[in-house]
């Protein structure tokens, strides 16, 4: 008898938990890779939640961060927690390429939308749920390709991590460069622990390439740098948009002077013209992000945060005259609020998603950097 | 491909490999004195690297207050022993290494580290301060459990081996770091330039091997520890503190552990979780080498590094494959040719 009350005591409490909530606040979950091997990606993100704003169009905003510890697992956990629990209406995570595809299949399944703030490759089943924010893979790796025509460049080698990223930036070279008669020569892969890539950039200079590749991220991209300078290559060496950040600089040392890169305008927000709408957003958000963190604390990664908090705002915008939020016609209204294609300027691109396209930049997403002196500088 | 790629693919593969070799020395050698599998083998090489590039950046190494930690644990996890057994012999050597090491070379680095010390002070503090790491973390982990199963011990290697690349990614943050060559450059040997670095490793596994050698061969302790190898119920009948072996292997380790950090640290970006594969290579030597050779398991792990650098060349993709891979011959190789005593040999008590 105990045993059947107390089950029905726990029927009782599940009913009332099962309850749709009933508060007017928009919920916001953003899932990140806090901790783990991604921390140093994910950090910005959490940082530049601190600034956003309490309230968008005079409604609450109720913003939820959960840490999903670079794992998969964890950040599909997160995702189901977002909308079984918390009825939250949208979604913004995760902060790694990995931990963001796995969280898709619960937004797409519970029908909330989802911004990635990693870039991922959305795949056409699930394009209805799925934004993007970072730019993606080809549009970077276009800039690349278009500097090498620009100086005159004609072959090149790549080298990357055997993982996803990895293979996003093998692509994108392989679909970019021959559209504008560039040779890809060489195309070789190694792990973000190995402990020598001799080997791998012996066979690229053996490929004789006029400029190098490398399609790696953060500290673990000045490896193959280094090897490649120790080896005796002098062409130039292109880096991801992945390495712009102090540390790539400490690890890499001088060997990594003159090193390019494809960023966000955000990077060099000061040199921009007046006429382009990044300028004001950027600096607003620098201003605002160096008040709270200390000054030189501003990044581009930050900025995504901060892009994807604009582009939210401005949907709920549109979305609360239609609907309330908490409910299902709110998160639709919200998703096609989204992409009606108006343009919404950000720190990293001037966002423009349609019902096709849920990358939604071009390529006023990107201005190419250079190591020199130490630090990163706006390329001529 | 040809030979000038071929030679230096070479001199690639046998730095790394002789960094495998170190470890699989201190894998083989906690193994066979303990039937411990010394998981975290890797995880001493990266704290040795890592409070080596704290320390030539000015800091603070996160590793003294693992060091100071660890140190008190084992200090009041002993005293508790000693008060339950009323077995106070031990004790008093046991809390001086443990409370003594990391207190003096911890102080010692937070005293000196801003001054940025020359490279051997540097070396020589971070060894004094990571090598008692081992001998504590017997104390703490292990001692209690020597004669528990080969299972039951390698289980709690595994978390030990959880614990540190934790502790590590709390201490060093999940950026990697590098440190400057000892010697930059390369020499010109007329048919190749063999760099530094490869000769510097070289000599310090050599002068390492040698000096194991040597102790094992040569010197009472050493003889005692081939004797709690060999058979530890035996070592015991004729007066040999099983104990003091294992604590003893297990600093040893270290040692070797931390040394071949110091070596690897300029070669590679190194992570706070980098060590992990780094010893399963050196496992993998060991197992070549039926996990109870010492000479086998060093020409094992250069084998594997020297593979490794080939295979890279060739398949980078399939570089970690081909080297796990060759795991799968060995065995059978081994299955075939050795009679199936091991199992009984390995749980002999």
């Amino acid at each position: 008898m105990s045993c059947y009350r107390g089950s029905a005591v726990a029927l009782a409490a599940m009913l009332i938990m099962a309850q749709p909530a009933l508060s007017q606040e928009i919920k916001i979950g953003l899932s990140g890779t806090f901790t783990g091997p991604n921390a140093t990606n994910g950090i910005p993100y959490r940082n530049a939640a601190e600034i956003f704003p309490s309230s968008i169009s005079g409604t609450a905003v109720k913003w939820i961060l959960l840490d999903d510890a670079t794992d998969p697992t964890t950040a599909v956990k997160n995702a189901r927690k977002f909308v079984d629990e918390d009825k939250v209406d949208i979604v913004l995570g995760s902060t790694s390429t990995v931990t963001a595809s796995a969280m898709m299949d619960v937004s797409v399944e519970s029908k909330t939308a989802q911004i990635a703030l990693s870039p991922v490759q959305i795949p056409e089943a699930k394009l209805p749920w799925i934004f993007n924010v970072p730019q993606p893979v080809p549009i970077m790796v276009s800039a690349i390709i278009d500097d090498m025509k620009k100086s005159g460049l004609k072959t090149v080698a790549f080298i990357g991590y055997a993982d996803g990223w990895g293979d996003l930036n093998w692509n994108a070279l392989n679909q970019v460069a021959p559209k504008e008669g560039i040779k890809v020569v060489a195309g070789e892969r190694y792990n973000r622990t190995d402990t020598s890539v001799t080997a791998q950039a012996l066979k690229i200079i053996a490929s004789s390439p006029d400029a190098v590749f490398i399609g790696a991220s953060g500290t673990a991209a000045a490896l193959p740098h280094v090897t490649l300078k120790d080896q005796g290559f002098n062409g130039r060496v292109y880096h991801t948009h992945g390495t712009v950040a102090k540390a790539f600089i400490d690890a890499g040392g001088k060997a990594v002077e003159g090193a390019m890169m494809p960023t966000g305008p955000v990077v060099a927000a000061a040199d921009l013209p007046d006429s382009n709408p990044i300028k004001k957003v950027s600096l607003d958000f620098i201003t605002k992000y160096e008040g709270k963190w200390g000054k030189g604390s501003a990044n581009p990664i930050a900025g995504y945060a901060w892009d994807a908090m604009l582009l939210v705002e401005a949907a709920a915008t549109e979305a609360l005259k239609k609907a309330k939020p908490g409910t299902p016609e709110f998160r639709v209204a919200l998703r096609d609020a989204l992409q009606s294609g108006k343009d919404v300027a950000g720190t990293n691109a001037v966002y423009r998603f349609t019902p096709t396209d849920h990358y939604g930049v071009d390529e006023r997403a990107r201005v190419m950097v250079v190591v020199k002196d130490g630090a990163f500088r706006l390329a001529k | 491909m040809n030979v000038t790629i071929g030679l230096l693919l070479l001199q690639d593969g046998l730095t790394t490999g002789f960094i495998y070799a170190l470890l699989s020395l201190s894998i083989l050698l906690v193994f066979v004195v303990t039937r411990v599998l010394w998981v975290p083998a890797g995880e001493f090489l990266v704290f040795g690297a890592l409070t080596l590039a704290s320390l030539q950046q000015g800091q603070v190494p996160g590793t003294v207050w693992l060091a100071v930690a660890l140190g008190v644990t084992t200090a009041v996890a002993d005293t508790w022993h000693s008060w339950r057994t009323g077995d106070w012999r031990a004790w008093s050597l046991v809390a001086a290494i443990s409370l003594g090491a990391p207190l003096i070379a911890g102080g010692l680095i937070v005293l000196l580290a801003a001054s940025k010390p020359a490279l051997a002070i540097q070396v020589a503090l971070t060894l004094a301060l990571v090598v008692p790491m081992g001998f504590m973390l017997y104390r703490v982990a292990f001692r209690a459990l020597a004669d528990k199963s080969t299972l039951t011990l390698m289980f709690v290697a595994i978390a030990v081996h959880y614990a540190l690349v934790g502790l590590g990614l709390l201490f060093f943050g999940s950026e990697g770091y590098r440190t400057p060559p000892f010697i930059p450059g390369r020499i010109d040997a007329g048919f190749t330039r063999i760099s530094w670095q490869l000769v510097l490793v070289i000599a310090t596994s050599a002068v390492l091997m040698v000096g194991l050698w040597l102790f094992v061969g040569r010197t009472l302790w050493g003889k005692a520890l081939r004797a709690a190898a060999v058979n530890r119920f035996g070592a015991r009948l004729v007066g040999v503190r099983t104990e003091t072996m294992g604590a003893l292997a297990f600093t040893i380790s270290a040692l070797i552990g931390t040394l071949s950090g110091v070596l690897i640290g300029p070669v590679t970006t190194l992570f706070y979780d980098s060590g992990f594969l780094i010893g399963l290579k050196g496992f993998v030597g060991t197992v070549i080498a039926g996990m109870a050779s010492f000479p086998l398991a060093v020409l094992g792990s250069i084998v594997i590094g020297v593979v490794e650098s080939f295979a890279s060349f060739y398949a980078s993709s399939f570089k970690e494959a081909i080297v796990f891979g060759l795991l799968i011959p060995f065995l059978l190789w081994r299955s075939a040719v050795e009679p199936r005593t091991l199992e009984a040999h390995g749980d002999d008590e």
